[in-house]
């Protein structure tokens, strides 16, 4: 494949995994800790409403992982084209 | 050992350590002295980055808001760790690959234009001074009250050691010594945190601990402190929002972009050896940041718990009598942020929601994690330590935003515009120059601050999310957006901004130029000005949108440049159109 297809294809791959992975972003905040926070909390974990929970400790472990999957997928994705940096 | 004793040698041994590591990492070239030559590992950068990141704001201020909002405080424990997430799938990794030294050095190559490059300066010198203003009153506020030196005095003795390693050292000597200041506050902010976790719950995590019974008791802690809070009158704890639950979607989103726009959080990128490095590192930097962020929460809830319960004890006969009230209480008395009257002149202490009679007349929520192991009884060791990383939370921020001030006008106004022929030693001076100035700025604004603490902080965030995230995210995603379409939406998206706060709030803060006063009547859609850094985000996208699209398109070099830095490999300038 031509470099520039190449390119292409792998900034659609690359934009794919962004929007999966900005969706699971939005859920864990904006909906479940704000949008359906009232709704969760009926039900609960330990002593934390589960809305609260993720709205004060959930969201954050969420993002981190978030961030680790994406660099990982990432480096798998740059050797898969072979647009790594080595 | 007396407390005041313990507080001058814990302070004074972590700022020798400080300055140790800026004279020992003195810098040497100018790319050394912006990126410490590009050779800092991901786990010490994120490190570095977190220190950055997290302000006198972080540490002194926000668990004691969360205290006092409880679940609408939430915003900010979800707005300051998600932008990071925008940061490293969005920003960081496209930059790295970019590799130049600044921010507005890629807005005005990406938009092949010198206004851009202008207006982005512009936009990054407006929220940085904003937020070092707030940093130095963090700085002079603590030394006052640790040191027992007047307001003024404590600010001057800050600038001092600002100016020592932030100019001495660079960003080299800034990222060790980062480091460092990573290590104290993060202990300072656990410890006691852990401690008062294991009194109250029997858990030794206050993550956990937050979510248990109360030790000896089957009661859990938040059933327990919404019990408390609602019989003196306060709305519930855990589920009362913040004014609405728009306003909070906004708030929250508008801290997180501003996040991913701060200028001195994006140039950490810049130092990583590689586009992959950049991309781990970003993961680092929220790991350690999640480690204050989540236990905040806790250090919350728990200070608000142990202080209704020191003045109106559950299971005695009454109110703690004025009397008899702990040293703490006293001390805090004395700086004027705590007041009590008595107002039915029983000599009791009674703290309730009702203003007529309430006699804790003044509970000032910035003292909250400070007085935390105090009201908590904690051992002076551990209280002297909370001083120690509060300043470090303080400082550390402030050196970040020195060094994004003085790039942006020794590098992108001095050399890119004003001065493109200027040698790399008369640019490292310049550069020395403009944070020196920079510090003198900010710290005598810090001296009389028209209203700062959240408001200031606020400020920055909006700045940054209405001007400088916008830009960069279309830079990068969108292969249309032009010059004239990037200058104008900037250019609106930071005047919708700032215009709006500053119609409620005055014109920098200067409570008597509010033009429309602080009406939450003529707030747009109820979004409070703190939230309002969204709104001129959509407005900056939209109207760089249609700008660009009835204007020309952007030339092929600039196509060329897009490509390049979307691959993370070298050659990607080579694609052919």
């Amino acid at each position: 494949m031509p470099r520039q297809q190449l390119a292409q294809a792998y900034w659609r791959e690359n934009l794919r995994l962004v929007t999966v992975l900005l969706a699971i972003w939005f859920s864990v905040s904006f909906a479940a800790g704000i949008i359906f926070f009232e709704d969760l909390n009926a039900y609960s974990l330990g002593g934390y409403k589960l809305g609260l929970w993720f709205a004060q400790q959930g969201s954050i472990y969420t993002f981190v992982i978030l961030i680790f999957v994406y660099a990982k997928k990432m480096a798998k994705l740059d050797k898969k084209y072979g647009l790594d940096e080595e | 050992m007396e407390l005041q004793l313990l507080t001058y040698i814990v302070v004074g041994a972590t700022f020798l350590t400080y300055m140790g590591i800026a004279i020992w990492a003195r810098a040497g070239s100018t790319k050394e002295f912006y990126v410490a030559g590009g050779g800092i590992h991901p786990v010490a950068n994120g490190m570095a980055t977190a220190a950055d990141w997290m302000s006198a704001a972080s540490f002194i201020s926000m668990a004691g808001l969360i205290a006092f909002m409880g679940y609408g405080g939430s915003v900010f424990l979800m707005g300051w760790t998600g932008g990071f997430v925008l940061l490293a799938l969005l920003l960081a990794p496209y930059l790295r690959k970019y590799g130049k030294f600044t921010v507005p050095e890629f807005i005005g190559d990406r938009f092949y234009s010198r206004a851009a490059r202008i207006v982005a300066v512009i936009c990054l010198i407006i929220a940085s001074v904003t937020y070092v203003i707030g940093q130095m009153k963090g700085v002079g506020v603590a030394f006052s009250r640790f040191l027992e030196v007047g307001y003024s005095t404590g600010l001057m003795i800050g600038m001092v050691i600002v100016f020592f390693y932030a100019v001495i050292g660079g960003m080299k000597g800034i990222t060790y010594t980062q480091i460092a200041q990573f290590c104290v506050l993060i202990l300072a902010y656990t410890i006691p945190a852990v401690f008062i976790s294991l009194t109250l719950t029997g858990n030794p995590i206050p993550q956990l601990g937050l979510g248990s019974t109360l030790a000896g008791s089957e009661t859990f802690l938040l059933d327990r402190l919404d019990q408390v809070v609602t019989d003196l009158g306060f709305n519930e704890y855990t589920t009362t929002a913040r004014l609405s639950t728009l306003n909070m979607f906004a708030y929250t989103m508008s801290l997180m972009i501003g996040t991913a726009g701060l200028p001195h959080v994006i140039i950490r990128f810049f130092t990583v050896p590689k586009v992959q490095d950049a991309r781990t590192s970003a993961g680092w930097a929220l790991a350690f940041i999640a480690i204050l962020y989540t236990t905040a929460p806790a250090v919350a809830a728990m200070a608000r718990l142990n202080l209704i319960e020191t003045i109106q004890p559950a299971n005695s006969a009454g109110n703690l009598a004025y009397d008899k009230r702990p040293d703490w209480f006293k001390n805090w008395e004395k700086t004027g942020l705590l007041a009590y009257e008595d107002k039915n002149n029983d000599g009791l202490i009674d703290y309730s929601a009702d203003k007529t009679t309430n006699e804790m007349v003044k509970v000032d929520q910035d003292i909250i994690v400070l007085a935390n192991p105090e009201i908590a009884q904690l051992p002076n060791w551990v209280i002297a330590l909370i001083a120690a990383g509060g300043l470090a939370a303080a400082l550390s921020t402030a050196a970040g935003l020195l060094l994004a001030i003085s790039s942006a006008i020794s590098h992108d106004l001095l050399k890119g515009v004003l001065l493109p022929n200027i040698s790399e030693k008369r640019e490292l001076l310049a550069s020395r120059l403009s944070m020196a100035s920079a510090i003198g700025f900010a710290g005598y604004l810090g001296l009389d601050p028209p209203d700062f603490a959240a408001g200031t902080v606020a400020l920055a965030f909006g700045i940054s999310a209405s001007s400088i995230f916008p830009a960069l995210m279309m830079g990068i995603f969108s292969k249309s957006i032009n010059n004239q379409g990037a200058v104008a939406g900037m250019v609106a998206g930071i005047s919708v901004t700032l215009l709006y706060v500053f119609q409620h709030k005055g014109i920098m803060f200067i409570a008597d130029t509010a033009f429309l006063g602080e009406m939450p009547a003529n707030w747009f859609f109820g979004i409070e000005p703190n939230a309002f850094g969204v709104v001129g985000a959509i407005v900056n996208f939209s109207v760089a949108f249609v700008v660009s699209h009835v204007t020309a398109k952007p030339p092929p070099e600039v196509l060329d440049l897009i490509d390049y830095i979307r691959t993370p490999n070298g050659v990607g300038e080579a694609v052919d159109h």
